[in-house]
């Protein structure tokens, strides 16, 4: 018999602290094909964020930096201008990216920087205790909107992505989810585009993956890709918007 | 490069002096009076093969600079003192993760937004950490347009030996006031290899650059590893300049365009027989307490007098390093105000 | 012939691969792994296909696949 499936190089043999069904340990293996199916392990350098995956660089072996909350996509424009023969990616969760990141990554996204975006969106905030992250859903509950979300106080779940493709020097832009194993590949090949664009210089391109967060949706792991299917694509529809 | 002497301002001597000591990557973002520098950087960058970026925010250029110099590039930034504001958490990370880095504040008047008159409002900023944590700057302090220069090569090796942030305080007057410079060979450059850098892991284990240790001890551990950088600095780095110490009674402590004209007023009164000196600190982290130390030991009963554009910041410094055995006076003016050559002749008459 | 292995002490007991095998070839443990954590077991009849929906659902690579 031969092994078909097994874990990809550049994961690190390390049991993760994420919950269990939690999505970065899915999409963090996910990168880990991509990088070893691309052989670019060797040249990849990954900007970690702050978040639940602030310690992403203890799972992936290869360069890895970390980024102040928010200032990945600074820190990678740097990185990428300084060394353009490295594939240099972000991994973002959705306060990193569209809370007090927006200004970076909206500005590095202008700027049409030739960078690979991994933005991770399970609208709370996990890492600090479950709080209102700007894609978090009208009417749910978080720890600082124990009443749900209302639109006239906390304004509207945030579309980020359809923003940033709005912009022209915005390359690829594609929101996916982890909710089947079908997903799961549509996911992967996605992920697989955005860092083939920036070996082949096409520029900025980003993936959004809806991911679950069982803990702070105070769902069971299936239960939660339910909650992904049922209401949050709804409010964010998967597929190509750019 | 030759040595003819050129003219240029304090802020394109910095630019310059950076890019002759090999800095290849510059964020920064306009704010007065150091706009010079990033202007300066958008032409010379790119003759050099390097990287120049307008950033979205002085707090995106200073986490481009975290990137660059993880990624081994020598990095800079400028700006002047609420964009220094802005920087802090960046500071923070910076040292932290054990980066070097030069980040140059043109001081300017506050608090708030304050005005674009120089001040020297920043020293507590400075040399007392400024962003979170048990960390210090290297900072030097240049009082002319040949020293500003002259400084970006210690700043830049200093930087990549100790792995540390390095600060260039300059104010308002400096930045903008024209000066000859002679430009140095390149005989001062020393570039310093960075095993740790992320280059991609080709060839060896891979690299994190990281300032986050949560696991139980480690994060004491990396902080006292830093103390002992920190210690190794204050022991072999303090330079400062020093005028008439000999049989001065009265000292006068001043630094950067104080020091100038500091240096004026020493200058002149000896020429009247007074018996004035000048200790002109040039690293303000770390404070040259060295030579305050020998003079307390000697108990001649000299006094100090600092002389700040500010409400009294380095002073602090100077009574620690006094530590109560000599009399230490202060004449400050701040918000703008420049203490003039009267005002501290006028001040030290009232001492005696 | 097809088979998986599960790596129990990697397994957090999410409950996410039972879901989704075709041919409910995976059970939860009344066991607690090392971790303090349940996790889940391969009965192998002889009917895996193979497919990797257990593997590519699982979130923290515990599942190889053999074929």
């Amino acid at each position: 018999m031969n092994k078909i499936y097994a874990r990809p190089r550049s994961l690190k043999e390390v049991n993760t602290h994420y919950c269990p069904g939690c999505g970065h340990s899915t999409v963090h293996r996910l990168i880990a094909e991509v990088i070893d199916e691309l052989g670019i392990r060797e040249k990849v350098i990954g900007v970690a964020p702050v978040g639940c995956a602030v310690i992403a660089y203890d799972y992936w072996d290869f360069d890895c930096s970390e980024a102040a909350h928010g200032r990945a996509l600074a820190v990678a424009t740097a990185i990428k201008r300084v060394r353009p023969q490295n594939i240099v990616f972000t991994y973002q969760g959705d306060g990193d990216l569209a809370a007090i990141g927006t200004n970076e990554t909206i500005h590095a996204a202008n700027r049409g920087e030739n960078l690979t975006v991994i933005f991770i969106n399970n609208a709370i905030y996990g890492m600090t205790g479950g709080q209102m992250a700007p894609t978090t859903l009208l009417g749910q509950k978080s720890a600082t909107t124990p009443s749900g979300r209302k639109a006239e106080v906390h304004g509207y779940p945030l579309k980020i992505s359809e923003m940033l493709a709005s912009l022209p020097a915005v390359r690829f832009v594609e929101r996916v989810s982890l909710v089947s194993p079908a997903e799961i590949m549509k996911t992967k090949r996605a992920i697989k585009e955005a860092f083939s664009n920036q070996m082949n210089n096409i520029g900025f391109s980003l993936v959004e993956v809806l991911s679950p967060c069982p803990t702070y949706w105070g769902v069971s792991p299936k239960e939660s890709l339910t909650w992904i299917e049922e209401l949050l694509a709804k409010e964010f529809p998967v597929g190509r918007i750019k | 490069m030759s040595n003819k002497k050129i003219l240029m301002t304090g802020n394109e001597a910095i630019a310059e002096g950076a890019i002759q000591a090999g800095c290849r990557f510059y964020a920064g973002y306009p704010i007065t009076p150091q706009n010079e520098i990033p202007a300066y950087m958008s032409k010379r960058m790119p003759e050099v093969g390097g990287v120049f970026i307008q950033a979205e925010s002085e707090l995106g250029a200073i986490n481009m600079v975290f990137g660059a110099s993880a990624a081994g590039a020598r990095a800079m930034t400028s700006s002047s003192s609420p964009g220094i504001s802005l920087k802090q958490e960046g500071i923070s990370y910076i040292a932290g993760a054990e980066l070097p880095a030069v980040i140059v504040n043109i001081m300017r008047g506050g608090p708030g937004l304050g005005n674009i008159w120089p001040s020297q409002s920043d020293y507590f900023q400075a040399t007392r950490g400024g962003g979170h944590g048990d960390y210090r700057c290297l900072v030097l302090a240049p009082f002319s347009v040949q020293e500003a220069y002259d400084f970006m090569f210690p700043a830049f090796t200093l930087a990549d030996t100790y792995r540390i942030p390095v600060m260039i305080l300059g104010d308002g007057i400096m930045g903008q006031m024209m000066e000859p410079l002679t430009r140095a060979t390149g005989s001062k450059l020393q570039m310093i290899n960075k095993p740790w850098a992320l280059t991609g892991c080709k060839g060896r284990k891979p690299n994190i650059v990281k300032s986050f240790y949560m696991r139980e001890g480690d994060l004491e551990t990396a902080n006292l590893s830093s103390q002992q950088k920190y210690r190794s600095i204050q022991k072999q780095e303090e330079r400062y300049e020093a005028v008439g110490l000999e049989d001065a009674k009265v000292i006068l402590v001043a630094y950067g365009t104080m020091g100038r004209i500091c240096k004026g007023v020493v200058s002149g009164l000896r020429k009247k027989g007074k018996k004035i000196g000048l200790i002109r600190p040039i690293t303000l982290w770390p404070f040259p307490n060295g030579v305050f130390k020998k003079l307390a030991a000697r108990g001649r009963g000299a006094a100090f007098l600092a002389v700040e554009m500010s409400y009294g910041q380095m002073v602090e410094d100077v009574r620690l390093a006094v530590d109560g055995k000599l009399p230490v006076e202060f004449l400050g003016r701040a918000g703008g105000g420049v203490p003039t050559e009267e005002e501290i002749i006028k001040k030290l008459g009232r001492l005696k | 012939m097809a088979k998986i292995t599960i790596d129990k002490e990697r397994c957090k007991g999410c409950l996410l691969c039972i879901s989704f095998c075709p041919k409910g070839l995976i059970k939860k443990s009344n066991k607690w792994n090392k971790r303090g954590s349940g996790f889940v077991e391969f009965q192998d009849n002889g009917e895996c296909l193979a497919c990797l929906k257990c593997a590519l659902i699982c979130p923290d690579c515990c599942i190889e696949v053999y074929k």
